[in-house]
């Protein structure tokens, strides 16, 4: 479904901010972006980033800790 | 679609060496760049001596060093946390899009050449005025 998937499981601030920076960076416009970490703070940031970029918030889903949010550039 | 005109700033005086808080540098330059900010670190004084080849790991810690032990103790406990490392952060600081400019009075007074710098961290070579003119048009300024 996604177009880009990026893997951010263990990783902590601030690094799940850029990777999700640099996906949408690389994405074609439309395309979908995923992203699936465990970083609490980065759950609540990464939405943030996407609305101050001006992308599209598809949707924040979470199951046993490990989150993944859906980006349309 | 992502709007990529006229962003905002974030410009920071990096005045300090230690690891710390090239750290924090580093993070919330980091952060504004994933967030559509532009980003420009401006090295000076001590900061100017983690641009040298090799240095970027070498600052002490800002408090609590103990002759290094200090910072070998927090240096396992960020490994253990995950943390990236400081070059990592840099490196994607300069993908980001993100600007490094070295203070040029600084290496006259520390008796630095451009050929001890490491170049490839280095954008362009300022003084005050490249600073206030960066600086006066963005939204974040910090003095570390």
């Amino acid at each position: 479904m996604a177009d880009i998937k990026i893997d951010v499981k263990g990783e902590t601030c601030p690094v799940p901010l850029v990777e999700m920076r640099k996906a949408l960076k690389k994405a074609a416009p439309g395309e979908i972006v995923e992203v699936e970490g465990t970083h609490p703070a980065s759950k609540k940031e990464i939405p943030m980033a996407v609305e101050s970029l001006g992308a599209e918030l598809v949707g924040v889903e979470e199951e046993d800790g490990v989150w993944k949010i859906r980006i349309r550039k | 679609m992502v709007d990529e005109t006229k962003p905002d700033k974030a410009t920071i005086i990096v005045h300090s060496g230690d690891m710390d808080k090239i750290y924090s540098a580093l993070i919330v330059a980091n952060g504004a760049l994933s967030m559509g900010m532009e980003a420009s670190l401006y090295f000076t004084f001590w900061g100017l001596q983690r641009l040298q080849k090799g240095g970027l790991e070498k600052g002490p810690l800002s408090k609590m060093h103990y002759m290094g032990l200090g910072k070998s103790m927090i240096k396992s406990r960020m490994k253990k946390a995950n943390v990236a490392s400081l070059e990592h952060l840099f490196k994607d600081f300069k993908e980001l899009g993100g600007k490094v400019i070295a203070c040029e009075m600084t290496m006259e007074i520390m008796g630095v050449s451009k050929e001890d710098l490491d170049q490839n961290l280095i954008d362009e070579y300022g003084a005050v005025g490249t600073y206030i003119h960066e600086a006066r048009d963005s939204k974040i300024t910090l003095f570390i």
